[in-house]
């Protein structure tokens, strides 16, 4: 089963770690994605550019458009993703327990990937 | 055939009994199985410019040995020694070479994940990339998965022989599993980007074939084959060129594959008359009797209850009970089936899975009560993970809502 965790974060939080701080969130997280390349859990993950880099496209005035940055003003920002496939749903949360993030003030959402298959109904 | 699809063919023929030869003679099943995927490779590479040796069988043989060879020989000096023997002819391996294999790979040490990946290298004779293919995750992934498998079965102290006799009948028990649960990968494709998993059937057809060649009187190795060639049978009836589902009471039946439906058929009547009863013979008695209806409503619903019951007595489980309310349903009608879905509910892994919404929704439609229907559709679409799934689900939570209001179509 694929679990996709989006992990958020506050842009400002990070901004404001010292280097120790910083290299600490590294290190976890670099154990994290090594031990899943070993267990062959991993299938996909990335971390992504900085909010103010976004573009967010949507209806505005009857129109679809391109606009910089995310629309909302949240200090929680999606700041990147992890697609594992592991053999239940605990084991996934159990992954995002570990991720350091929720411990500075982000989160990390575990949700079920879709398959394309499906069972006679 | 191409000339590629008969060497292909061929290889993967070859492989298991390639891979038991040489565990046989040099022990590691772990650097074995490295060597021989290494000449499946050579030989995919050589064999169509060159031509099929005479003995392709031999030929892996003799080629792995040397790469086995090779390999150790720059691993380990010291053990030069036994080189010389590795470049013996090989002697032909037995036919229960490739249970012993199968057995190996299914070996309760690993999780069922890592028996199918094994399964479908060691003894399907697939590459690593096209396992990945199928299960849609990164070469590296699969083979890091492969490797810890092998890894796990050498901690394990498993060796290649037959289990003892004391834990056969559970090692069979998983091997049976594991090629159920190929099939079904293969199975709940659709179409479109799918193809490759849809190769898993065939596959897990393929091996199963080969399972019963060998143990022809295990009932439950016949009762498996007989279900994965009956459900098989609907392949095609069974989603639209969208990937997109049609039950089995709306499936075109001119379309399902009579053959398979005969073979299947032939195997669980000869089966269930001569062998202690199992419950992948019992469900594909089932399957045969679905097959054998030619239109829905000739469906003998009465007899697929009483398999049902005797299934539930078996092997009792949550699915087991589920299809058995459906077909509860069927004979004693909606109400009675809803009834047997609520004491179900009890049941913690039941309550928020998908497919009890599904069948509850199905049996409110019938028993005349729309709104409620359409309200379990919608829960079962939510519970899904599936994506066909899903749009099948919503579709009917949406025509219902269609077919109440009318005004709004014509908006």
């Amino acid at each position: 089963m694929k679990y996709m965790l989006l992990i958020y974060n506050n842009p400002a939080t990070i901004e404001g770690l010292s280097e120790q701080e910083r290299a600490a969130v590294m290190g976890e997280v670099d154990a994290i994605m090594a031990e899943l390349a070993d267990t062959g859990e991993l299938v996909d993950g990335n971390g992504l550019a900085h909010p103010s880099t976004a573009k967010t496209v949507r209806l505005q005035g009857g129109a679809v458009a391109a606009t910089d940055g995310p629309f909302a003003e949240a200090k929680e920002q999606f700041a990147g993703y992890l697609t594992v496939d592991c053999e239940s749903e605990e084991r996934a949360v159990e992954i995002a327990l570990r991720w350091p993030d929720p411990r500075i003030g982000g989160a990390v959402e575990v949700r079920a990937v879709m398959d394309a298959a499906g069972a006679e109904m | 055939m191409t000339p590629d699809a008969r060497i292909e063919g061929l290889l993967r023929e070859a492989a298991p009994q390639a891979i038991a030869a040489l565990v046989r003679r040099h022990g590691s099943f772990d650097a074995c199985e490295d060597a021989v995927q290494e000449a499946l490779l050579a030989a995919a590479l050589q064999w169509p410019a060159e031509g099929v040796p005479d003995e392709p069988r031999a030929w892996l043989i003799t080629v792995a040995s040397r790469r086995l060879a090779d390999r150790r020989r720059a691993e380990e000096a010291r053990r030069r020694r036994e080189q010389a023997v590795a470049a013996e002819p090989a002697s032909a391996p037995g036919r229960d070479d490739t249970l012993t294999l199968l057995l190996l790979c299914c070996h309760p040490a690993l999780t069922p994940p890592s028996q199918i990946a094994l399964t479908l290298r060691a003894v399907a004779g697939l590459t690593t990339a096209q396992i990945a293919r199928a299960f849609l995750v990164p070469e590296a992934s699969m083979a890091q998965r492969i490797s810890r498998a092998k890894q796990a079965i050498r901690a394990a102290g498993a060796r290649f022989e037959p289990p003892p006799e004391r834990e056969r009948a559970d090692r069979m028990r998983a091997v049976l599993h594991v090629l159920y649960l190929i099939f079904n990968e293969g199975h709940t494709a659709t179409s479109g980007p799918d193809l490759q998993r849809r190769e898993l059937t065939n596959e897990a057809i393929r091996l199963t074939r080969g399972l019963h060649a060998l143990l022809p009187t295990d009932g439950e190795v016949a009762g498996l084959l007989a279900l994965m060639l009956l459900t098989d049978a609907r392949r095609k009836s069974r989603s639209r060129p969208d990937g997109s589902l049609v039950p089995l009471a709306e499936q075109d039946r001119t379309r399902w594959d009579a053959a398979a439906i005969g073979e299947g058929v032939a195997l669980v009547t000869d089966v269930l008359a001569r062998a202690p009863l199992g419950p992948y013979q019992l469900q594909a008695a089932i399957a045969a009797l679905h097959g054998e209806a030619k239109r829905a409503e000739d469906t003998d619903w009465p007899q697929i209850l009483h398999l049902y019951d005797l299934l539930e007595r078996l092997a009792p489980g949550p699915m087991v009970s589920l299809n058995r309310a459906v077909a509860v349903g069927e004979v004693h009608g909606p109400q009675a089936g809803l009834e047997l879905l609520d004491t179900l509910e009890a049941d913690k892994r039941l309550r928020r899975h998908h497919r009890l919404q599904a069948v509850r929704a199905h049996l409110l439609e019938r028993a005349g009560e729309p709104l409620a229907a359409q309200r379990g559709y919608l829960a079962a679409a939510r519970l899904t993970t599936s994506l066909p799934e899903r749009r099948y689900l919503e579709a009917r939570a949406a025509r219902i809502g269609s077919s109440r209001s009318p005004a709004r179509r014509t908006r």
